[in-house]
């Protein structure tokens, strides 16, 4: 038999999930010179990029040129992408580990976390998850419906995911025409009635979780005046001691926030109200079960044990009227069938990037994962290159000594066969490539960056064609 | 990011130790596991106390029997803990300010993991890198 990684017994990998951190783990593993390696990309989607495509702001769309970089990686020989293939519903586990020697997992953080106040479910009462994949025009989320009549507005969570959504919320139609927002959100965000926008931060502005440019822009909003509380935007003691050693990204963060509460309302149509120090303690509906206001309690902050400032409830409440709201506070991993789960933290168990098994703490055998399901849903796209490199390095050093799966079929045409013989509409990287075009020519015919297919019924109707 | 990201990726081992367990064995552990410092925890697994290197060196400089005396004589008693849902930014000016190297974390009354100044400097350089990562991919896509 051929020595495993050599160009008549390849190293076959799968990588389940077309994201950044997929993207990256391939790139990695195509630098390996010693070993020849094939890599099989899966996605559930037809489209690759994963939240390149379905997360990041449609006004952001220099940040999604990223995915030209993907392309190239894509372009390598031994790379195959197979979208519109879901591991759990077309493949299995044990269909990947009959054919291939190293299964990969970076399928990211599909959900959200709910608040656990009561009224939570309330209608009205939306995670930002679907309110960003519904702009982005996400197949599996173009049809949620949202009550844009609704004229205040409450974000929960002061990430920079609640700024993209607050944002999306008070750009005029004439900015989100330059984007590639989906076109049935730029119609129903043309006729929306929201005028106030109020984003809800449990503890000070020290402590925001989002970046200093995205507070930045939300002060040069055209037809939106951003708002903040002078009294939220001074620092407590504590905070004001915790910045003693915080680096320039940090105090710009807050210099920013200050900045913006001196301002005075210059009477555009819309406001963005910018909160500290609060958090919701219940959501009360009428008699139609639909979200009418928020109650709010003040909080202060003390530190703990290790030094970081938490918030503690006060005897203050306040009452917010909001007929939406949207709960920003942080994405989470769902569970892939027959693959463990840490379900207090949303992730795959690992130890650097090794899946492991929960009752011994070993690693599995040739199961591997890296992004946002292995670390938690935190970081930027470029995150996941260092963190998807740990895990190639050891997969690598797995392959090298001879710890690796032991497929039955380890060709790359048994795994086409196999994928064919479960997906009838397999998409292939080139067949995305004329997606693409197709996209980009129909946003050039409306003078838009991109106008997105949002069914994949669509999607593979353009592609029959 | 908060303390839970770093342990996510560690593994949900924690290596303890009796405190009636001498310092020799301590240290065999530290060496075979190749860790800086290692968590005293009593019968029912609760945290009573963290020996380090620094301990034993400290303690040895005084007395060559260091490796036959018992844990409990030799470890920090006085611990700081910390929470899953601490800040990384702030554990490290924590850990950096009153000069301690290891962070036992304790969820719900449980002991789940510990971590080092160097996990935390890790995560940390790995954030910058993340960043500079995202511009570098932007400039080689816009070199198409
Ligand atoms: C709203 C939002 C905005 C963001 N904006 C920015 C930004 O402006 N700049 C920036 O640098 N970073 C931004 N980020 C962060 C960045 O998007 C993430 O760091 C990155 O996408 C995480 O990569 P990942 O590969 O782990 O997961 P993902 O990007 O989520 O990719 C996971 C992929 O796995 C697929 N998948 C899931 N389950 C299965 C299955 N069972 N079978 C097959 N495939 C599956 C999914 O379809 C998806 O394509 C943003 C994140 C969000 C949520
Ligand atoms: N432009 C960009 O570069 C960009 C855009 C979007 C996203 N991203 C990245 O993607 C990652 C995910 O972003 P994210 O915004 O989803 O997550 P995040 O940065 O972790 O922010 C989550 C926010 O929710 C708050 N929160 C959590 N639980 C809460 C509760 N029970 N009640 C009230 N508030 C609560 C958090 O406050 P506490 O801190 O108090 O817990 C925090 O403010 C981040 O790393 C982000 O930087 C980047």
């Amino acid at each position: 038999m051929s020595p495993l990684g050599s160009a008549a017994q390849p190293l076959r990998v799968a990588i389940v999930g077309a994201g950044p951190a997929g993207f990256y783990a391939a790139e990695r593993l195509f630098k390996e010179s010693e070993l020849v390696i094939e890599v099989d990309l899966y996605d559930r989607l037809p489209t690759p990029f994963g939240l390149v495509r379905n997360g990041v702001a449609p006004d952001h769309q220099k940040i999604k040129s990223v995915t030209a970089a993907f392309d190239r990686i894509a372009a390598n020989p031994r790379f195959r992408f197979f979208g519109n293939v879901e591991l759990g519903r077309d493949i299995s586990v044990d269909d990947l580990k009959d054919h291939y020697h190293q299964i990969l997992y970076s399928t990211g953080a599909q959900t959200d976390r709910p608040l656990g106040v009561p009224g939570d479910d309330l209608i009205g009462s939306h995670p930002a998850t679907e309110f960003v994949a519904w702009y982005n025009g996400h197949p599996d989320y173009r049809d949620c419906e949202f009550d844009l009549s609704q004229e205040r507005v409450a974000v929960v969570g002061v990430g920079n995911v609640a700024i993209d959504v607050a944002r999306i919320l008070c750009r005029t139609p004439d900015e989100l025409l330059k984007t590639d927002i989906a076109n049935y959100a730029l119609e129903q965000l043309r006729e929306s009635r929201v005028r106030e926008v109020h984003i809800l931060g449990r503890r000070g502005p020290a402590q925001a979780a989002f970046t200093a440019p995205e507070a930045k822009e939300l002060g040069e909003l055209a037809d939106c005046d951003t708002i903040v509380l002078p009294e939220e935007a001074e620092l407590d003691p504590l905070s004001q001691a915790s910045l003693a050693g915080a680096d320039r990204a940090e105090l710009r963060k807050v210099e920013i926030i200050q900045e913006l509460s001196r301002r005075q309302p210059t009477g555009k149509s819309k406001r963005l109200v910018l909160r500290f120090l609060v958090s919701p303690v219940e959501l009360i509906g009428d008699e139609n079960g639909r979200v009418r206001q928020m109650r709010l309690v003040r909080n202060v902050l003390y530190a703990t044990d290790a030094g970081s400032l938490r918030p503690k409830a006060t005897d203050h409440f306040e009452t917010l009227d909001v007929g939406l709201v949207f709960r920003s506070i942080g994405y989470r991993g769902v569970p892939l069938p027959g693959v463990p789960f840490h379900d207090s933290w949303g992730v795959i168990p690992n130890a650097g990037g090794r899946v492991l098994d929960p009752a011994t703490q070993e690693p599995l055998l040739g199961q591997y994962t890296a992004g946002w399901i292995k670390r938690g849903p935190t970081g930027v796209i470029g995150t996941n290159k260092p963190d998807a490199a740990e895990t190639v390095e050891n997969m690598l050093a797995d392959a090298r000594a001879g710890r690796v799966l032991a497929p039955t079929q380890a060709t790359a045409a048994a795994a086409e066969a196999l994928v064919g013989g479960r997906q009838a509409h397999v998409v292939t990287y080139a067949d995305w490539r004329r997606l693409d075009a197709l996209e980009l020519s129909h946003g050039k015919e409306q003078g838009r960056p991109r106008v997105k297919f949002t069914r994949v019924d669509d999607m593979l109707a353009a592609l029959a064609e | 990011m908060k303390v839970r990201n770093i342990l996510a990726t560690k593994g949900g081992r924690v290596i303890t130790i009796a405190p009636d367990k001498t310092v020799r064995e301590a240290v065999a552990l530290l060496v075979h596991h190749r860790i800086g410092a290692i968590v005293v925890a009593d019968e029912s697994g609760h945290l009573i106390g963290i020996l380090s290197e620094r301990d034993v060196m400290r303690t040895a400089a005084a007395d060559e029997g260091v490796f036959g005396r018992p844990v409990a004589d030799v470890m920090t008693r006085e611990v700081v803990i910390g929470m899953p849902q601490d800040d990384v930014l702030a554990v490290a000016h924590t850990m950096l300010e009153k000069r301690f190297r290891h962070l036992p974390i304790v969820d719900d009354g449980r002991l789940i993991g510990i971590i080092s100044i160097g996990d935390v400097l890790k995560t940390q350089r790995d954030a910058y890198q993340g960043e500079i990562e995202t511009l570098e991919t932007r400039i080689i896509a816009e070199g198409e």
